[in-house]
């Protein structure tokens, strides 16, 4: 049982039909994706293969709870201990992994939990990616931010508390040049203390130029880690070059990022073997790069505008917290970020275990948070969201609820050295 | 205990020989740290004072009590020197704590860098307390840079392995004029008193209390643990056999005067 993705507007015309049924149907009509197009950077780098051999050869139905009672004794987890806690062998020990996790993330992190808020500056998009509510063929209200609605937008967050932004946008060279991101991370430095991106994937010395414009971090999602399955997922534009993004954290690397963050979206592919890509990912990249602070997501499929039947299938909270839990125990040093896909509840409880970073005061739309924070009319367009959010708890709910947990809400760690 | 016994940083004076360390901070941790094992001294990461009004922990530092700001965040010896000027720049004192670390999931020091870093903030009046992996080259080194006391790791910061590196924190502690403090990976009072016991002139935790069942009964549990092992090393340690047994006629007792 898989989604269904595929929804025809009602706006597009007949051969924009024609070629979006085409890209859908006739996977010889499709770029091949393991093809880097002009102008992208080619590393050579040796992560990809082990990453890929990690994952190819692992077969999660020969662990045991056996294996998984034994792993759990381990002072240390080794890459076959972390393989066995992703398995389903280890689901009936979910609460003894948390326990695991929760000691693994007081040794490290204390009872921290550092909160952001993401900022969408435009929602163009010249991709066809089936899940993604920014697709090229959806038809939803396009913007984007000037560098004046940026600045309007920055200080209202920035009044609300919030020291740390991300910044978001559609993947469209086109509309959202690396040019306009810098001036958004310029103007960002203005008033936030940490500053990250979460862009299509550029090269080195792009990722270089926006470093020096004032971002830190940089997001990347691989989406799914099975290269056969991405190309069935993202049928057309640059993103469907797979190995491309797969080096964008490394590039980023290169480029003078201090941190890179790393996810798979669950749901799309078998999340056991994407969960294990993307750590391993991390765990290499680590050991090459062991000064870059790392730190990992655990998105699940959403519903979107046009399609509210999305949903990450067999991924269900039990599954999540497993991942979670096993990449705690397995990396027990990188940074976790939940987002507001979660409910409350769910965000409540993994940040006592295994989170350590949550966003809070979310719109994934365009230029709404004036209305949102504020509850004033909105007085120009407003640009449509990537997905429906679950937990919509402002700041001030968030800060004070991660107190009541007994937990210590962090708005800053972060010092541009 | 002996009121003389002073433990001296760069000509300041202090009674207790517990510092809390930085990481895991949250009000409550501070007073305890205070209030029941004793500190004077607080290490504070400038990253997280950096920070706008609602959480600051410059707020929570009680009067009295000197602050040690530390480099937390700094990869190279540049990074550190730009953070501890910034320190200053924020009224936290001459007192700076050099990390200077280039791996993210150990967080192990960088021993040359912090040499370098040591003696360029010395020469501007810092009172350098810099964080090492216990190597007595680089002891000296700081030493030399001008060091105000040379803080060797026991284990893997927040590890709460106790005294891993135990036999060369002795060499340490036996061969360098300065006050030798053990930081990181401090997990119990016994190993703290063990640390004393040595003749390190100070522990520093965090992890250890932060981590705690009852921070206030774990921070009382400490001040005891610090106070018992130096009183032992200054009463000098009785014999202990190691191997063996010991002959109760000496063997030199065939000498004739």
């Amino acid at each position: 049982m898989d989604n269904s993705f595929f929804v025809d507007s009602a706006h597009l015309s007949k051969e924009a039909l024609e070629k979006k049924h085409r890209l859908e149907n006739d996977p010889s009509f499709r770029k091949n994706h393991m093809e880097y197009l002009e102008g992208m950077e080619v590393l050579q780098s040796d992560i990809c293969q082990k990453v890929m051999a990690q994952m190819k050869s692992y077969d999660y139905a020969k662990y045991t709870a056996k294996d998984v009672k034994a792993v759990l004794e381990h002072e240390t987890c080794s890459i076959e201990d972390f393989k066995a806690l992703l398995s389903p062998a280890a689901e009936p020990f979910l609460e003894q992994m948390a326990q695991r996790a929760r000691l693994e993330t007081s040794k490290h992190f204390g009872n921290t939990v550092y909160i952001f808020t993401p900022l969408y500056i435009a929602n163009y998009c010249e991709n066809y990616c089936v899940y993604c509510g920014f697709n090229c063929y959806n038809d939803i209200n396009r913007m984007k931010l000037s560098e004046q609605q940026i600045e309007h937008e920055m200080k209202v967050i920035a009044d609300s508390g919030m020291e740390e932004i991300l910044i978001l946008t559609g993947e469209s060279r086109a509309k959202s040049d690396v040019k306009y991101i810098g001036e958004a991370c310029k103007l960002a430095r203005k008033y936030f203390r940490m500053v990250g991106l979460e862009i299509y994937p550029v090269n080195t010395d792009e990722y270089k130029y926006l470093h020096e414009c004032g971002a830190d971090y940089v997001t990347v999602f691989q989406e799914t880690y099975d290269s056969d399955r991405y190309e069935q997922l993202h049928l057309f534009g640059h993103k469907r070059v797979w190995p491309y993004r797969f080096d964008a954290q490394e590039r980023a690397i290169l480029g003078g990022m201090r941190g890179v963050a790393f996810s798979a979206l669950l749901g799309l592919a078998d999340f056991r073997k994407d969960a294990l890509a993307t750590a391993m990912h991390v765990y290499y990249l680590q050991r090459k790069y062991p000064h870059v602070e790392m730190s990992l997501s655990c998105p699940r499929l959403r519903p979107i505008k046009n399609n509210d039947t999305i949903n990450p299938l067999e991924v269900h909270e039990k599954q999540l917290c497993q991942i979670i839990c096993a990449y705690r125990i397995f990396l027990p040093y990188v940074g976790i970020t939940v987002s507001s896909r979660e409910s409350a509840r769910f965000r409540n409880g993994i940040v006592k275990i295994a989170a350590t970073k949550i966003s809070a005061g979310v719109s994934t739309g365009i230029g709404d948070h004036e209305s949102k924070y504020t509850g004033k009319e909105a007085d120009a367009p407003e640009g449509d969201e990537q997905f429906e959010i679950d937990d919509g708890r402002s700041l001030g709910t968030m800060y004070k609820d991660i107190e009541g947990e007994g937990l210590q809400p962090v708005l800053n760690d972060y010092l541009y050295v | 205990m002996n009121n003389d016994d002073k433990l001296i940083l760069g000509g300041h004076e202090f009674d207790s020989r517990f510092i809390l360390g930085s990481g895991k901070y949250s009000l409550r941790l501070i007073e305890a740290a205070v209030q029941h094992a004793g500190a004077q001294i607080i290490t504070l990461a400038v990253r997280r004072a950096n920070t706008k009004e609602q959480e600051s922990i410059l707020d929570h530092i009680p009067q009295g009590v000197t602050l040690l700001p530390n480099t937390s965040g700094a990869r190279t010896a540049q990074e550190a020197v730009r953070i501890a000027r910034l320190a200053r720049e924020l009224g936290c004192g001459d007192f700076v704590k050099i990390e200077i670390m280039k791996d993210s999931k150990y967080l192990l020091p960088d021993n040359a860098e912090t040499v370098k870093a040591t003696e360029i903030l010395s020469k501007e009046g810092f009172v350098v307390m810099p964080y090492m992996y216990p190597d007595l080259y680089t002891a000296r080194d700081l030493v030399n840079a001008g060091a105000a006391a040379v803080m060797p790791l026991a284990s893997p910061i927040g590890s709460n392995k106790g005294l891993a590196t135990k036999d060369f924190i002795q060499i340490l502690i036996d061969e360098i004029d300065l006050p030798i403090i053990v930081d990181a990976g401090i997990g119990r009072p016994s190993q703290a008193c063990e640390a004393m016991e040595m003749g390190a002139a100070a522990v520093m935790a965090n992890t250890a209390l932060a981590t705690a069942g009852d921070l206030p009964v774990m921070a009382k549990a400490f001040r005891q643990a610090i106070e018992a092992g130096r009183s032992a090393y200054l009463a000098g340690l009785g014999r202990v056999i190691t191997r063996g047994a010991s002959a109760s006629d000496p063997l030199t007792g065939f000498l004739r005067d």
